[in-house]
């Protein structure tokens, strides 16, 4: 059974038909070319594939595309604004927040929607958060530090 | 995942009539983190979804006399920062708050997490102790249960074909009650327990001696359950360590765990004991601070 579905993507409005089996994580990088979100665990634990949805940030690997009829999805390419990089992702680049790089765009989402959540998270706020992203090549005091560096540079 | 027919209603009744319209093969999908992963493993086929997410008046969490009724499209999250929850069961709101990820609890919604029925679920448990009701509607009538009598086995509830959860509500707690939710996870924080309790203790006045108490266990038995034997002891007496442990031991002798990778029956039960002193330990003190 194939559905049309409406969804705006990083601002832009798409219409896409997908089967009502298609994952939104298979939708985002196989009808729209949005490669950045990566399938890791496929269960919804590791967190590679973590996009917002209407600005809450959810594993797109469990969620059916059709879920999002109507709604907002934010993937990782549609962080960066205006040819500026979005300050978790310049900040990861700074403190050299990632190593193998494979869960990256997930780290870098779910860092965004805790600094949207938490203003000045403190760092057992920040563990708290992420500990659903997981890092194979272990990572992670870098990936805190750079969290740390995004929420001093977003802060007003 | 197989091809299914998607049908996202509008309403209830009409959600209701579509389950009546497809009985058994028809599988309702709300947040979707249990059946959509069961789905890809293929563990379910279901021939129809009905989803819930289009339907209006489901979720949303009410303050009801002394108690609170949470709608089943009520997320995992919007439960965990409730001011209300946590104003009047704080460990309801502590028992959503320590569910898998904040992405899970997003997306897994509280009627969802009642359906799929896993033992290994935090909510249910808490739920569970603190005597909760189920809402349940099929088209043209409701029932209410009491959540001791909705878990039947392993995934199964009372549920029939045409039925929904509709809502869980929660009773207000007596007076100079304390609860605690003591989840046992040596592996990620991540993970379901290995052990999980619910304890609420109640005090007589003066709050030296136990007038009720209620232990709720998770992950060791096909459903969670209410360690009834163990609660029996705890009327009329005085917390001690002596106490603790024969409580434990009596609770160790009604749970039936099975065997995986987060532990061996033989270790469960072991250490459902442990965890039991703790959690009745933990309630017994945030009581006292109330009495």
């Amino acid at each position: 059974m194939t559905k049309r579905i409406r969804i705006t993507v990083n601002g832009a409005a798409r219409e896409v038909d997908v089967p009502a089996y298609r994952t939104l994580l298979d939708c985002l990088r196989y009808d729209l070319g949005l490669t950045g979100s990566k399938e890791g665990c496929g269960v919804g634990v590791c967190g590679a594939c973590t996009v917002l949805l209407d600005g809450k940030m959810v594993s797109s690997c469990i969620a059916l595309a059709v879920f999002a009829d109507g709604r907002e999805v934010t993937t990782v390419e549609g962080l960066a604004r205006d040819e500026r990089l979005h300050p978790v992702q310049q900040a990861f680049m700074d403190y050299g927040g990632f190593q193998c790089g494979i869960c990256t765009p997930g780290q870098v989402v779910a860092a965004k929607a805790l600094l949207d959540t938490i203003e000045n998270p403190t760092e057992a706020e920040i563990r708290e958060w992420m500990l659903g992203n997981l890092c194979r090549c272990t990572g992670y005091y870098k990936i805190v530090e750079s969290i740390q560096a995004a929420a001093r540079a977003v802060e007003p | 995942m197989n091809a299914f027919d998607y049908r996202a209603p509008r309403s209830l009744d009409e959600a209701l009539a579509l389950l009546r319209e497809h009985g058994d093969d028809a599988r309702v999908i709300a947040g979707g983190t249990a059946l959509v992963t069961m789905m890809r493993q293929r563990l379910v086929l279901p021939g129809c979804l009905v989803s819930l997410r289009d339907v209006q008046g489901l979720g949303g969490i009410e303050a009801v006399n002394h108690g609170i009724r949470l709608g089943a499209l009520t997320t995992h999250r919007e439960v965990e920062v409730s001011p209300v929850v946590k104003e009047r069961f704080a460990v309801l709101a502590d028992t959503f708050h320590r569910v898998a990820t904040v992405r899970i609890r997003h997306m897994a919604t509280v009627g969802g997490a009642l359906a799929h029925a896993d033992p290994n679920q935090d909510t249910p448990v808490t739920l569970l102790a603190l005597d909760a009701k189920v809402e349940i509607r099929r088209a043209g009538s409701a029932r209410e249960l009491p959540l001791s009598a909705f878990f039947r086995d392993y995934l199964e509830t009372a549920l029939e074909p045409g039925e929904l959860v509709t809502a869980v509500s929660v009773p207000p707690l007596p007076a100079r009650s304390g609860a605690a939710y003591v989840k046992f996870l040596p592996r990620s924080a991540d993970d379901y327990a290995t052990v999980a309790v619910a304890a609420i203790v109640t005090l007589e006045p003066g709050g030296r001696h136990c007038r009720e108490a209620r232990i709720a266990l998770g992950s060791v038995a096909p459903t969670p359950l209410r360690a009834q034997a163990a609660e029996a002891l705890l009327p009329g007496v005085q917390l001690d360590e002596r106490l603790l442990r024969a409580v434990g031991e009596t609770a160790k002798g009604e749970v039936n765990p099975l065997t995986d990778h987060r532990g061996s029956a033989k270790y469960k039960r072991e250490m459902t004991a442990v965890m039991v002193a703790r959690a009745l330990t933990q309630a017994w003190e945030a009581a006292r601070r109330v009495s």
